[in-house]
């Protein structure tokens, strides 16, 4: 339990900051104003804090949970447009909520072809925290497993097509180096899987129109019978099937630059990223190296002690010395796995980003289909109004080898037509008018997730230099110790 | 080979009681007080006092002989280039021809060796060159003589005094009697050496035959027994060896200094052949000044030649001395006499038996574990120098984080470079030092053996004598030669051994702390760094709030 405060993703002294200022200070005129301001808001972190990792608390609670309060008023206006019906409007979101994912455990059951499973379930804990006395009181707890989060994430992407939906931490442990294990029921993967299921419903939380979700708050909520309400929802039938298919690229003739930049840039991001932490994973596995096999020394040390002795004495305790070096790597490259794992959760937002972009590039493939449709539709008629053909066409040679039609048939050619434009603008016009609230929110939403990126990604790079500060210190420490053996022998 | 060996402990003593009056005479010369410190402890090391006769003693100092052979050409060597004062030597060296009657023979060593050594003092051209004020050392010698009279150990002594006072007419050496206190303790006085060598610029020789790589030397020193004060040799990895089995001939039970292995197959030296000979080269360099430093084998006749000699000089030298199957008739006699095993070794060389295999345990492992270091430092150096310069690549797609990202890489840089410092100061300070000490485990039990088979050779006539009664007459004599040659091998190995174990607590705790002085220096500049990073993100951080509050 212990260690859980200062793992979490995204930095915990900034998740820390954005709750107090939420919570504690600001929350009546937090609760006024709109919600992309109150993530912002966020303190610049302070410096001190940042000298030291964040804070241990006992059981994390306080630094897990997050406050998430949620005005009314501003949410029936804004709602509207992504699905009023899912959202709630449940008195519960008045009040301050703490969410935390406390334990792990592993169960076996059935699934559905009744065959025997292992899997870990997570504890969810949501408290409420009373205005009055900042006491937190729970509200609910309940069990979710791994694919229930994978469910309701997959719901989140199909109703929120605009919103770069926060990833999920990994299924199984990538990016390893020899000391960490792949297996997926491993411990310490466990803890961090853990970790990073919690922030990932932090993530949503905070989010300004995500955490109004009422299939979130039942995720939260209701333990039987949730799935079954997400699939009422019937979220996979919207879901577009065009979308799933990976490779698919439709081709877009006028592709918006910023969304082809911006798909540009979550390549770059997750190359980048990938390939940052491969090497990482190789550095932390020569570091290892190093540190341990100084533990050999220990060994040796202290049973030549037994034969030396004017260096007997210097030797066993400089040996000491040894040990203690190589066992403090292993909390040094903790730290850094959760350094990792922060770097790892954008590695899996350059995914959701390029959702957004795919999301975007269908639309106007769509728009530019039915454009194209109506088209050819109004010339087809001005054909027909003028009697010419423009080009050659089936129709023209029907006409040449079967004599022209009658004006009748003509004019209810026309007016059906007419009628398809008519019906084809209208269409054209609401599909351009979904288009551009489409790019609206969707770009408010990427600015929303650039600026937390950049926060998050400062603070990583930040916690990263701490942890190598406190690693030097560390080793100072050690081999000053040693060097003092060394030089009393 | 002028009887470096002994300086008893009644010279320590004595020179600290006379303090005042050495204060006067107290001058000096450099070589005498470079030796003296080992000489000092091997007098205070010696276990019985005055209970060891006293000319064996003297022979340990002289390298515990090497049977008749060498005690003629150790007879005839103090004479030949020393002059006068040999003659003491020259006299030890008869009386321990004559075995056990060594008591007698001490006080005639010491009064020939006294006036000779005075003599030779106060002759100006006693065909040595070295600098020292030989009156008062005269008188040194006499007021010192005086005060030790009684002590069994003087022939020595005066010996050894009048040696040293041949040696000294430096006059620009004053010495302090500090400096002559100084000696008692510790061998750390390196600038007082009178013989230094350099091994450098290797060179590669292509024959049609063969391809080697030679050395040169070059040697400065101020010893009266060298032609000039600087030589200039080239010799090749054989010259080497064949100085350091010249060095154990010699002297079977001293601690010759090891030679780097014909073939180093482990850890960092395969990889190029450039380090290879620059680790070969530092090598060589260190066994020469070993020897250079030892008390002893400092003046052996061959280590002279070999730092002097020309090429075709050397070989022919080569050429001379016991031909290779007389030394395998020796080494099968010994063989066979090791084989039927000791009896009754001492206890205190079981107890050293006992400590060289642990000691080489030990330090076999600790090699292994550093040369482990090493390699995996220097893979986690290769590692980050690629993991900078992916956070530059990221800055070019981050128009908000350029410049952290940028800072990071620049960091990231700058530990690369403190690691890659760290990875040399191993691999100059400890390595070498650790390895050195695995091939000196190698040549510890090599003594050991030798001693062991000498002393065997003495129990097997022993138990001859005891048996058949047939060369009754000649056998006494034999077993005395024996004895007088197990009792010298064992002094010189005991004497030396002291001194070894010293110089190996003094180098393993320097080499030691000096790699935790390199540890703490990489952490401390990584920490610098670091901090710097942090201390600019943070004043940004404050900038930036307080442009947001106005």
């Amino acid at each position: 339990m212990e260690g859980r405060g200062d793992g979490e993703w995204g930095g915990g002294a900034s998740l820390t900051e954005r709750r107090g200022g939420r919570g504690r200070g600001g929350s009546a005129g937090a609760l006024g104003s709109p919600r992309r301001t109150a993530a912002m808001e966020q303190a610049p972190p302070d410096p001190e804090r940042q000298l030291q990792p964040a804070p241990l608390e006992p059981l994390g609670r306080s630094d897990a949970g997050l406050g998430v309060a949620v005005d009314e008023e501003a949410e029936g206006a804004r709602e509207e447009g992504s699905g009023g019906d899912t959202m709630t409007h449940n008195n519960f979101w008045l009040k301050k909520i703490e969410i935390s994912v406390s334990e792990a455990e592993k169960r076996t059951g059935r699934n559905a072809m009744n065959m025997q499973e292992t899997y870990t379930a997570y504890l969810i804990e949501t408290r409420s925290v009373e205005h009055t006395d900042g006491q937190s009181v729970l509200t609910d707890s309940l069990w979710r497993r791994y694919s229930e989060f994978e469910l309701l994430r997959n719901y989140l992407l199909v109703y929120y097509p605009h919103i770069v939906v926060p990833p999920l931490p990994e299924k199984r442990a990538e990016f390893v180096w020899h000391k960490l294990s792949a297996d997926n029921m491993d411990p310490d993967f466990v803890e961090r899987r853990r970790i990073g299921l919690e922030n990932f419903l932090l993530r949503i939380a905070s989010h300004p129109i995500l955490c109004r979700d009422k299939i979130f708050y039942l995720f939260l909520t209701q333990e039987g019978n949730w799935k079954e309400t997400v699939n009422e929802t019937g979220f996979q039938l919207k879901a577009d099937s065009r979308l799933k298919a990976l490779n698919a690229t439709f081709r877009v003739k006028n592709p918006d630059k910023r969304f082809t930049d911006l798909k540009h840039y979550s390549d770059e991001l997750q190359s980048v990223i990938s390939h940052l932490l491969r090497v990482r994973a190789r550095v932390a596995d020569r570091l290892y190296g190093v540190y341990k096999v100084h533990g050999n020394y220990g060994r040796v040390f202290s049973e030549w002690s037994a034969i030396e002795k004017e260096m007997g004495d210097g030797l066993q305790s400089a040996g000491h010395h040894m040990d203690v070096y190589a066992s403090s790597i292993d909390d040094i490259l903790e730290d850094e796995e959760h350094y990792a794992d922060q770097l790892k959760e954008y590695l899996f937002y350059a995914e959701a980003l390029r959702a957004v972009c795919r999301k975007h590039e269908l639309m106007q493939y769509d728009l530019e289909i039915a454009a194209q449709d109506l088209a050819s539709k109004k010339q087809q008629c001005e054909e027909l109004a003028t009697g010419t053909v423009r080009t050659f066409s089936l129709k023209g040679m029907t006409t040449k080898l079967f004599g022209q039609e009658t004006p009748e048939q003509r004019e209810a050619r026309i007016k059906v037509l007419e009628e398809q434009i008519n019906e084809g603008e209208q269409q054209l016009k609401s599909k351009n008018l979904e288009g551009r609230e489409f790019v609206k929110n969707a770009w408010a939403d990427i600015e929303r997730f650039k600026e937390q990126k950049n926060r998050d990604l400062k603070e990583a790079l930040i916690s990263y230099a701490v942890m190598q500060i406190s690693m030097c210190k560390k080793g100072i420490q050690v081999w000053t110790n040693a060097k003092e053996c060394f030089s009393k022998m | 080979m002028r009887g470096r060996p002994l300086l008893p402990s009644s010279l320590s003593s004595s020179a600290e009681d006379s303090g005042p009056f050495l204060h006067l005479a107290g001058v000096r010369n450099s070589q005498a007080r470079a030796s003296s410190p080992p000489r000092a402890r091997w007098g205070c090391a010696r276990p019985g006092p005055a209970l060891v006769p006293a000319v064996p003693r003297l022979r340990s100092g002289r390298g515990a002989g090497a049977g008749p052979a060498g005690e003629a050409r150790e007879a005839r060597e103090p004479m030949g280039t020393l002059g006068g004062a040999g003659l003491a030597a020259a006299a030890a060296g008869r009386a321990r021809t004559l075995g056990m009657e060594g008591e007698r023979r001490a006080s005639q060593a010491r009064s020939s060796g006294l006036p000779a050594g005075g003599a030779d003092g106060e002759s100006p051209g006693g065909g040595t060159t070295f600098p020292g004020s030989s009156g008062s050392s005269a008188l040194l010698q006499a007021e010192v003589l005086d005060l030790d009279e009684d002590e069994d150990d003087l022939e020595v002594f005066s010996k050894d005094a009048s040696l040293m006072d041949m040696n000294s007419f430096s006059p620009m050496m004053p010495t302090s009697p500090l400096s002559m206190i100084n000696q008692i303790k510790f061998e750390d006085e390196p600038d007082l050496k009178d013989l230094f060598i350099t091994v450098d610029e290797p060179e590669s020789h292509v024959t049609t035959i063969e391809t080697f790589i030679t050395y040169r030397i070059i040697t400065k020193t101020s010893r009266g027994e060298f032609d000039s004060s600087e030589f200039e040799v080239r010799r090749r990895y054989q010259d080497f060896l064949w100085l350091k089995g010249k060095l154990e001939e010699a002297h079977p039970t001293l601690i010759i200094p090891p030679l780097p292995e014909k073939f180093m197959v482990k850890g960092m030296v395969e990889r190029f052949n450039d380090d290879f000979i620059e680790t070969r080269r530092k090598a060589l360099h260190k066994f020469l000044n070993r020897i250079a430093d030892h008390p002893t084998l400092t003046f052996n006749e061959d280590f002279k030649i070999f730092l002097t000699a020309q090429a075709w000089e050397l070989s022919s030298h080569k050429k001379q001395g016991p031909g290779l199957l007389s030394r395998m008739g020796q080494t099968v006699r010994a063989v066979a006499s090791s084989m039927r095993g000791v009896k009754n070794r001492p206890e205190e060389f079981m107890e050293m038996n006992n400590f060289i295999e642990l000691f080489s345990q030990k330090i076999n492992l600790i090699d292994k574990i550093s040369q482990r270091i090493y390699k995996e430092e220097r893979e986690y150096f290769d590692e980050l120098k690629e993991y900078g310069p992916i956070h530059i690549l990221w800055s070019a797609s981050e128009e908000d984080l350029v410049d952290i990202l940028k800072d990071v890489a620049s960091c990231i840089d700058r530990c690369c470079k403190a690691t890659e410092k760290r990875m040399s100061g191993l691999a100059e300070a400890l390595l070498p030092v650790v390895h050195e000490y695995v091939l000196y485990s190698e040549m510890l039990m090599g003594v050991m053996r030798r001693r062991d088979q000498i002393q065997a050779e003495l129990d097997s006539k022993v138990e001859a004598l005891t048996y058949k009664k047939a060369d009754a007459d000649l056998l006494p004599e034999e077993i005395g030669k024996l004895e007088d040659k197990v009792e010298c091998a064992n002094n010189a190995l005991k004497a030396d051994w002291e001194r070894w174990k010293q110089n190996m607590q003094n180098d393993i705790k320097l080499a030691f702390t000096d790699m935790a002085e390199e540890n703490i220096h990489y952490y401390e500049q990584c920490l610098a760094t670091w901090e710097s990073f942090l201390t600019s993100q943070t004043n940004l951080h404050l900038e930036e709030a307080s442009e947001d509050k106005p």
